[in-house]
């Protein structure tokens, strides 16, 4: 990128009821501001479609890995049992996937759930960012108690003015409200 | 928001906020034990090194120290681990099944349940391990190749399929656990002030910032997981089960047994939960959190699963008489007037007497009559599967080759070892961990919550 040293100024203001930054976030979207982020302590039901998450496709992901889990489970048995060194036990051969899949179905299952299970929660940390090292950026130590931030970016809101924003999210209902220059690259 | 009825009972007792929750459950965290705390770890400690010792010299020695025989070639060791997965169950059934069912009350609960779960399985997986024998050797129930002409495991054997299905269970809810406690770990890391807790804290959270789209995927990662995790913990013990159903033993060739061995688990589980809870929530002060409400609650799922389990010994009963097989009526009838007969009334004493105990409202929201009961539970799932073992096996078809089984002190001190190794590990869960899942009930709060109910009405 050509620009160097800009600096974008964030805006966070805080709430302290979840309630409340529900009304407020329905409020300055409706005034045409973006909302970057919001860190609450707990799921706040409603907020994603007023500030424009998506729905996530982590039960999608499962699914796949699920489906991978299937495959490979009854590759794998095939290939052991009926393919590589088929054994006659108790007067039951192996002659064929299909007859001796009555006997494969707990094992398809359970690696079946173990992939699905697995393949989501790391796709889940990775998605995240939540892994084991990772610094956490929330802006306040009280985000994770009983406060809710709300972070708004001059980056997605060019027009904005300190004072108007400041007395915007004033009205809406903040508490407190931080601003910071960050230098951006 | 989701709106609750007035006269449902709050979750939640007296004047509390987002703020009071987070000190509530975070306050015996960063404040010094009580001396109780210490003493039953030094208690629970002593009795795992001991466990750990007899482990030891089981290993070392070879398993001629139980008291198995040519008969009885399964005790205590598979007694003890069923019993043990059995008791792991109720964790899943309070964090994925009720998820699933949307029942609020699992909030205050599932924590320290599926803290039980992990720790309950823990201690089963020891024991299939030290019955091989030659525990170096375990690897080989994996399907590895090897050089023996890449000889494979049996995967029609259910005894495979229940190495698949602990390893699985295990796993899972290992990670269902810790999705659930990493934002609990940033709430902690974010109050601590201390630098050293607050770096391990840190380094625990996983760098958590409570972002709405990191919410998002949170619940939804939850709901995936409960949804998985519920048929599984139908089919571990499913596969447990069909480790005796599977074989041509009378008394363990039964279908009833997934079903019945499913109902045995929860039920015993409960029982578990119950005994640790009500200890824990008097010690750590949070009896605003599970109420005796939620004691209740649970006091329900054990006369349902007991009741499940009665209907299933009559059952046993009924068919192997129906049945007209000589062998299986002889093994009922030598069940409960053989020479274990004592066992047999233990178990249908504490399992199918006992809680009906619960009908009464009194009884069932007393918190001692509880505590006594739950343990009494306890006591009658573990014969339950003592009996189906020992009686099953101790008749051989040859006259010749019957016997009885005594318990050697190792058998007993390995049995003691594991219920202290698994308080060992509890107490220190409820001393370092977030009991409850502090980030969940703030969200029903405002809906189960005394003050707000009140507010509303």
């Amino acid at each position: 990128m050509a620009s160097t040293n800009k600096t974008v100024r964030v805006i966070h203001a805080m709430f302290d009821d979840d309630h409340r930054l529900l009304e407020a976030a329905k409020d300055i979207v409706g005034q045409g501001v973006r909302v970057k982020e919001v860190y609450s302590p707990f799921p706040v039901h409603g907020l994603d479609p007023i500030i424009g998450i998506k729905r996530t496709r982590m039960a999608v992901v499962s699914f796949m890995f699920g489906m991978t889990g299937l495959s490979l489970a009854l590759l794998g048995m095939w290939y052991f049992m009926i393919q590589d060194w088929p054994m006659n036990i108790g007067g039951k051969p192996s002659f064929s996937l299909l007859e001796n899949l009555p006997s494969f179905i707990p094992v398809t299952f359970e690696f079946t759930v173990l992939c699905a299970a697995h393949g989501m929660a790391i796709t889940y940390m990775l998605r995240n960012g939540t892994l084991p090292g990772m610094p956490a950026v929330n802006p306040d130590p009280r985000t994770t108690d009983d406060k809710f931030v709300m972070e708004i970016t001059s980056e997605e809101n060019p027009e904005m003015t300190s004072d108007g924003m400041s007395s915007m999210l004033k009205g809406a209902g903040a508490i407190e409200i931080n601003e910071k220059e960050i230098a951006v690259k | 928001m989701h709106k609750e009825a007035a006269i449902r009972e709050p979750l939640i007792l007296g004047d509390k906020n987002y703020h009071d929750i987070t000190v509530d459950v975070v306050g015996p965290i960063e404040n010094k034990a009580p001396k109780a705390w210490y003493v039953l770890i030094t208690i629970a400690g002593l009795i795992a090194i001991w466990g750990l010792g007899c482990v030891v010299y089981l290993i070392s020695t070879g398993i001629g120290v139980w008291g198995l025989n040519k008969t009885v070639g399964w005790a205590w060791d598979i007694t003890n681990f069923v019993w043990w997965v059995g008791i792991g169950h109720a964790g899943t059934l309070i964090s994925a099944v009720l998820l699933l069912f949307r029942q609020k009350w699992r909030m205050a609960i599932n924590r320290s349940a599926e803290a039980m779960t992990i720790f309950a399985v823990m201690m089963a997986a020891l024991f299939p391990g030290i019955h091989m024998g030659r525990i170096w050797l375990a690897y080989w129930v994996l399907p590895l190749p090897n050089m023996f002409g890449s000889l494979w495991v049996n995967f029609n054997s259910p005894l495979l399929w229940d190495v698949f299905a602990i390893s699985t269970y295990f796993s899972v809810s290992l990670v269902f656990w810790y999705i659930g406690l990493i934002p609990d770990f940033a709430t902690i890391r974010d109050r601590m002030t201390n630098p050293l807790s607050k770096k391990i804290y840190g380094l625990l959270s996983f760098g958590w910032s409570g972002k709405a789209k990191q919410w998002t995927r949170f619940e939804e990662v939850s709901l995936v997981l409960a949804g998985l995790a519920t048929p599984l913990v139908f089919s571990v013990h499913s596969i447990v089960s069909m480790d005796f159903a599977t074989s041509v033993i009378p008394g363990w060739h039964t279908t009833i047994f997934p079903p019945y061995f499913v109902s045995g688990a929860v039920f015993s589980g409960f029982a578990m939960v119950l005994t640790l809870l009500l200890i824990m929530r008097k010690v750590m002060k949070l009896e605003n959190y599970i109420t005796i409400k939620h004691v209740e609650y649970m006091n329900i799922v054990i006369i349902v699963t007991g009741s499940i389990v009665g209907v299933a010994y009559i059952t046993e009963l009924f068919i192997s008489w129906y049945s007209g097989v000589e062998y299986e009526s002889y093994a009922f009838i030598n069940r409960f007037s053989g020479p274990y007969f004592w066992a047999y009334w233990a178990m249908m004493t504490c399992n199918v007497v006992s809680p009906q105990l619960f009908w009464f409202k009194k009884i069932r929201t007393s918190l001692t009559a509880t505590f006594i009961l739950s343990i009494v539970v306890n006591i009658g799932m573990w014969f339950e599967r003592f009996v189906i073992i020992v009686t099953s096996l101790h008749r051989d078809y040859v006259p010749s080759s019957w016997s009885m089984f005594y318990p050697t002190w190792v058998d007993i001190g390995i049995f003691i070892g594991t219920i202290g190794i698994f308080f060992t590990l509890f107490l220190l869960f409820a001393r370092f961990f977030p009991v409850l899942a502090l980030n969940e009930l703030k969200t029903i709060l405002k809906v189960s919550g005394e003050k707000y109910k009140k507010e509303d009405h």
